[in-house]
């Protein structure tokens, strides 16, 4: 037995996801929020809208920053209530977080949430040194580490540990390709082979480069509304059941526990009870996959497979189309892309499609039950939301 | 031992840069914080202590960076390690003098300090502060 809506969403709309030369993050956002007017004909936003939350990781990026207002202007909502949320990759599901508060606590009965992040324009130097600022500066960047050097130590202490394999991190790559070459809205929609991915470059060893998500342009966005009033805008709402958000040690070099990320396993904990179902309820996930490795720990810490065993569940094609649980249908932060500031709504997005049967080649017959799990940095934030059908 | 410095990064790294890897502790649960904070984190009592950290610790995991930033290019492949000290408490650091297929999981290594305070040059997007010297490990 579920447990009672939290929220609804009427809509989600994403831009596509890619390489936009000359286009600025507002205007990406945009394309989002025509999306999903456009899925909602009976919302009428000027009307309807009465807040606007939007995660964005870095002004670094197009020397901009009070994102809330500048968006908030180029979709033409202003004067609502408005604010930027922050929390590195996970920036904009803290934004959903954010939105379940405004209107549980009765503020406001129609919020929208989302999140972008415009990065292709810059150089992949300054990009990765941008992405590290959500690490611990002082004890990892300034002693040398980098971001894929940090997800590395987690594949190297979770070879160690248990067993996992070079080559299951790979599957990861060629499975989210497979994903994404079935999503229109992908930055990569193209296969690959496991021999690309074991042969591609070391970046950071264990990790090489098709074992690391893209640096992509985009945006995304929910309308998210009271339950009461969600068939006011739609016949087909989803709802989110659970909610769970934790943090950890700004550093992962201080963290007893090296192969698994606590703040992503807490948050799921609390989402599940919240939601009142188990993992093997979840039809559908999008998880935090940055890193092949972080798919594998999100596999344990989500409780999709015993510790230790998330290389095999991928090795046995478990999170696949066809598989006990579908995860990352939309390609994930490797084949979608990874916007940072877009990375948390447009999870929600997918889940949203999946759960209207809206996903076209890559629909999960018959999901009724999804799942996102949005990490932000090393996993210092770990965000869960759990939905339902309406 | 009586150094009244602040419990700050700061001053973790002076002391790096005297070739001591100092931690602080608390006087009142106990706790060894590594690095040092304004206040306790377990128990959040203010009376701490400055602790010496020894010389040898433990590799608990590692990766050779291959693609790294500017300001380390000249050094890549170099390998990068989280370890583990006796008196408690984790850092990461370089691990040099090694070759990275020698690397293991669990092997012994003990602390060395650059002699140079800014061995590298700064990218200019960097900013001015902070300029540290920096430790690192090696084998014994």
């Amino acid at each position: 037995m579920t447990s009672k809506p939290l929220v609804s969403i009427v809509s989600a709309g994403m831009s596509k996801f890619g390489r936009f030369d000359g286009v600025y993050a507002r205007e990406l956002f945009v394309e989002a929020a025509k999306d999903a007017y456009e899925k909602c004909p009976n919302l009428d936003p000027k009307r309807d809208i009465k807040a606007l939350i939007v995660g964005q990781m870095g002004e670094s990026f197009e020397h901009q920053g009070h994102t809330g207002p500048t968006v908030a202007d180029w979709i033409g909502l202003t004067p609502i209530p408005t604010m930027r949320t922050e929390a590195a990759c996970s920036s904009s599901a803290v934004a959903i977080r954010a939105g379940l508060m405004a209107i549980i606590s009765g503020l406001h009965d129609v919020v929208m949430v989302g999140g972008v992040e415009k990065m292709t324009h810059r150089k992949t130097s300054d990009v990765t040194e941008y992405l590290a600022m959500a690490c611990d500066y002082p004890f990892e960047q300034w002693q040398g580490a980098t971001f894929p050097g940090l997800f590395a130590m987690v594949g190297r202490a979770h070879m160690h540990k248990y067993g996992t394999t070079e080559k299951q991190m790979a599957l990861v790559a060629v499975k989210n390709h497979h994903h994404g070459a079935m999503n229109p809205k992908a930055h990569m929609q193209k296969e690959i082979c496991l021999e690309d991915a074991l042969s591609s470059r070391v970046v950071a060893w264990p990790l090489k480069l098709y074992d690391c998500s893209l640096i992509t342009d985009g945006a995304s966005c929910l309308i998210l509304t009271k339950p009461e009033i969600a068939k006011r805008f739609t016949d087909t709402p989803i709802h989110i059941i659970g909610s769970g958000h934790a943090s950890d040690t700004i550093g992962l070099y201080e963290r007893q526990n090296l192969t698994n990320l606590n703040a992503g396993r807490l948050a799921g904990e609390e989402a599940y009870k919240m939601a009142g179902v188990e993992p093997k309820d979840i039809d559908v996930a999008e998880v935090h996959d940055c890193f092949t490795i972080a798919e594998i720990v999100a596999y344990e810490d989500l409780g999709f497979c015993p510790q230790g065993k998330g290389g095999c569940l991928i090795e046995e094609g478990q999170t696949g189309l066809d598989g006990k649980v579908a995860v990352n249908t939309s390609g994930g932060l490797k084949a979608k892309g990874h916007p940072v500031g877009a990375t948390g709504t447009a999870q929600a997005c997918e889940i949203y499609l999946q759960l209207t049967e809206q996903a076209g080649k890559r629909q999960v017959k018959g999901a009724e039950i999804g799942l996102t799990h949005n990490i932000g940095g090393l996993g210092a934030t770990g965000v869960v939301n759990i939905y339902k059908r309406g | 031992m009586a150094e009244v410095r602040p419990f700050t990064i700061e001053s973790f790294y002076k002391f790096v840069g005297e070739g001591k890897l100092m931690a602080a502790k608390c006087n009142s649960c106990g706790a060894v914080i590594l690095p040092p904070r304004p206040a306790c984190t377990k128990c959040l009592s203010k009376d701490l202590k400055w602790i010496p950290i020894g010389n040898e610790c433990k590799l608990l995991t590692y990766t050779v960076i291959h693609v790294s930033p500017k300001e380390f290019e000249s050094r890549v492949p170099y390998a990068l390690g989280i370890v583990k000290f006796n008196e408690g408490g984790q850092l990461l650091g370089m691990i040099r003098d090694i070759e990275p297929n020698k690397l293991q999981v669990g092997m012994t290594l003990r602390v060395n300090f650059e002699t140079t305070s800014a061995p590298t040059t700064l990218p200019q997007t960097t900013p001015q502060w902070p300029q540290w010297p920096r430790f690192y490990f090696k084998p014994v």
